[in-house]
């Protein structure tokens, strides 16, 4: 799947590019610098914008596209923001033969974004993830800690409701 | 140097040990099929097209990067099953092509038909989702158009030869693109314009921005004066797009097509080039004897201006100020030419034809051309002149000889040799040193920074004073100059640096050899032996001794470095961001 590019301002501190400093100073000389530093970034931030990518690549001395090509080469990397609730949809194979694929879709109509995404408001984020071994549940959702299984699509609504009122 | 003995196709060969089956395979007369292998730069054995068979071996194996270092390696090249390997990857590569070859640019030219017509290919052999991308016509200089794409990644090697990076390859798998950073427009990252791309895409993924109808339609206007000017590798390369050997001069017969195209006036750009060392000479002299900022740079490449804008915006002042031959050319020609004409500049179209796409980008730059009108109206390139020369019927081959049209007609040897990777720092050494000596000196070939090596450096003894001057052509070698200025570390006074590898003849918007000959032909070292020829040929081989260099002087601009002259013939430049 194709990354999405987050539209959400980017919101640093200084202590996080001072921490970010620090990783790009730990591993300046190591060969393949990129993907640790990337990996602590995402750790620093929670996701990677353009920003955190820009700081990156001038600090390594590599380019911009180069960072990014492996910022979306690789899964773990997120170009969006965590939002105050992530909703995890599992589509591993019990899941997604008991119809987590229209959850995902309900969930993805109710909040207007896709996967691997964020809400303007920060409130709300979207992530498919794989197995979590619930398929006894199936199909499953997570919503930062909480667990829903045996879910149908009409619950959906519900569940969102509880958190925006939340 | 050790020897092995091989077999291909059941044939005796002998190789050096380490040569890879492909070049093996070039050297005893076969030809494996390749997309991606670009010697050198994009060795990475990814495209699959050049797979062969090594008895022994699990699986086949791609010649590219396959080194032969074992006694008795036998080697298949051509068995029904390579040919249906291959066969079925172009199969695979197509269905995800948007196969629009009718009213494709690159139509005949693509590397990719020319396999599929070989391999004799079903286009819709496997059906599957296809991807869609927009095409990005955001810059000046080239268009992208990633539907035809393969992902062989040459261009992006290409790109990072240069030193630029703004291309790579994002996502992953079936969403694998082509693209820059963040998905953003090529108009909004730091690409300099130079068409190194375009000139090794393989299909017409990426291509030169086609202002040909632009100039038809100037030739059909009556109340426009067309004026046409060639640069001086132009000769040396246009007619390889008519088939004739690499490195044949052309230049009779491209004045004689440009004539019949229907321009006003057909204008030789070695003049503009021997302006350029008028002024670039005498600024040079001043810098030395005023305390100037050195080592002064040569600021005729674009792509190179536009990559010390953005990479290196704090060695600006290093930039000569002066125009690019080009530039200089079309200022004159809506100045000098205008006025001796009778003609009002407006109505003056004038058209160069450029080895170059970034020149697409220097036309409309701030700081040229006066009075609201650019020096420069329309850019085109080898390539496209070609296109038009060929779509008006014109018999490229068959034309007699003709000479350009006075007034700028005459360009010397320097002028000739600025195509070439050296020839811009020899031409103004013929200048400096004639002009800081008061002789006519007999020595002017300046052997030392001839040549396609990454750096040349000579030093000089010019009227006494030790000159120390630096060459490099391929913006990856001017950068290691540049880290040099930027750590106070340069000895030099001089540098000349063209943005592509090789200067102008190998420029990004002179023709497209498929990656079979680039990969086996010193296309630099050819194109560039066609201008020192040429030079040679010439009456006059010094800047300042062609008589309409010297007439345009007393008639017109006074002195080199004149106020008039300022004001025409030189400019300045812009910090860019690099993100």
């Amino acid at each position: 799947m194709q990354k999405k590019i987050s539209s959400i301002p980017f919101k640093g501190t200084p202590e996080q590019e001072e921490k970010l400093k620090e990783s790009i100073a730990r591993h300046m000389d190591d060969p393949g610098a990129v993907m640790p530093v990337l990996q602590e970034a995402q750790e620093i931030y929670g996701y990677l914008p353009i920003e955190v990518q820009t700081m990156v690549a001038e600090g390594l001395g590599v380019s911009l596209e180069e960072v990014y090509g492996v910022s979306t080469f690789y899964s773990q990397f997120a170009l969006s923001p965590k939002g105050k609730y992530n909703i995890s949809v599992c589509l591993g194979t019990a899941c997604y033969v008991k119809g987590s694929g229209d959850i995902l879709n309900k969930i993805s109509e109710e909040l207007g974004i896709g996967a691997e995404e964020c809400t303007a408001d920060g409130q709300f984020s979207l992530t498919a993830c794989r197995c979590i071994g619930a398929c006894g549940l199936a199909p499953v959702i997570t919503v930062n800690d909480d667990v829903y299984g045996r879910l149908t699509v009409d619950d959906i609504p519900y569940i969102i409701n509880k958190y925006k009122n939340a | 140097m050790e020897m092995l003995n091989i077999k291909i196709n059941g044939k005796d060969y002998q190789v050096e040990k380490n040569t890879t089956i492909l070049e093996a395979c070039h050297q005893f007369g076969i030809k494996i099929p390749t997309l991606c292998y670009l010697k050198d730069i994009n060795e990475i054995g990814a495209c699959r097209m050049c797979l062969c068979e090594v008895k022994g071996a699990r699986s086949l194996v791609a010649a590219c990067v396959y080194p032969i270092d074992r006694e008795g390696t036998e080697i298949l090249t051509n068995t029904p099953q390579i040919q249906k390997y291959r066969k079925t990857n172009l199969e695979l590569l197509l269905s995800n092509h948007d196969k629009k070859c009718l009213s494709c640019p690159r139509s005949n030219s693509c590397e990719l038909q020319q396999l599929c017509l070989e391999y004799g290919v079903d286009e819709v052999a496997f059906r599957g989702e296809e991807t869609h991308y927009e095409e990005d016509h955001t810059t000046l200089h080239l268009v992208r158009n990633n539907n035809k794409c393969i992902l062989c990644r040459r261009c992006v090697a290409a790109c990072k030869e240069q030193f630029v990076s703004v291309i790579g390859a994002n996502n992953r798998g079936f969403d694998t693109s082509v693209g820059c950073a963040f998905d953003q427009d090529l108009h909004n990252v730091a690409c300099v314009s130079c068409g190194q791309c375009t000139v090794v895409c393989p299909t017409g993924a990426l291509v030169e921005r086609d202002d040909t109808d632009k100039v038809f339609a100037a030739i059909a206007d009556p109340t426009k004066h067309v004026v046409v000017h060639t640069a001086p590798s132009i000769r040396a390369t246009l007619g390889e797009c008519f088939d004739m050997p690499i490195g044949t001069n052309v230049k009779g017969k491209m004045v004689a097509a440009l004539k019949m195209l229907g321009f006003d006036k057909v204008f030789d750009t070695n003049f503009g080039a021997d302006l350029t060392i008028m002024e670039e000479g005498t600024e040079f002299i001043q810098r030395v004897q005023n305390g100037g900022t050195l080592p002064m740079i040569t600021s005729c490449s674009p792509g190179w201006v536009k990559f010390c804008e953005h990479y290196y915006p704090d060695l600006i002042p290093h930039l000569s100020t002066c125009k690019s031959p080009q530039q200089m050319q079309g200022a004159m020609i809506k100045s000098y030419y205008a006025e001796k004409a009778g003609i009002d500049p407006k109505d003056i179209v004038v058209v160069s034809v450029m080895p170059c796409v970034a020149k697409k980008f220097e036309i409309q730059r701030d700081d040229q051309g006066r009075d609201g009108m650019q020096d420069n109206d329309i850019s085109i390139s080898t390539r496209e002149l070609a296109k038009m020369i060929k779509k008006a019927g014109v018999q490229f081959t068959a034309l007699p000889d003709e000479e350009f049209d006075p007034l700028m007609a005459i360009g010397s040897g320097a002028g000739t040799i600025f195509g070439a990777t050296g020839g811009v720092m020899e031409a103004a050494l013929r200048t400096v040193a004639d002009k800081l000596t008061g002789e006519d000196l007999k020595t002017i070939d300046y052997n030392d920074v001839r040549g396609t090596d990454p750096i040349k450096e000579a030093t000089y003894d010019v009227a006494g004073m030790q000159v120390k001057v630096a060459v490099t052509s391929g913006l990856k070698n001017a950068a290691k100059l540049l880290d040099e200025i930027r750590a106070g570390k340069s000895p030099y006074q001089f540098i000349e640096v063209m943005c592509c590898p090789g200067g102008c003849v190998n420029g990004g918007g002179q023709p497209i050899q498929p990656g079979h000959v680039r990969n086996f032909t010193d296309l630099k070292a050819l194109r560039a032996k066609a201008l020192y020829e040429d030079d040679l040929s010439l009456e006059y081989r010094k800047s300042h001794d062609n008589p309409e260099i010297k007439a345009i002087y007393d008639e017109y601009l006074g002195e080199p470095g004149s106020h008039l002259a300022h004001e025409l013939l030189h400019t300045s430049y812009v910090k860019r961001k690099k993100n």
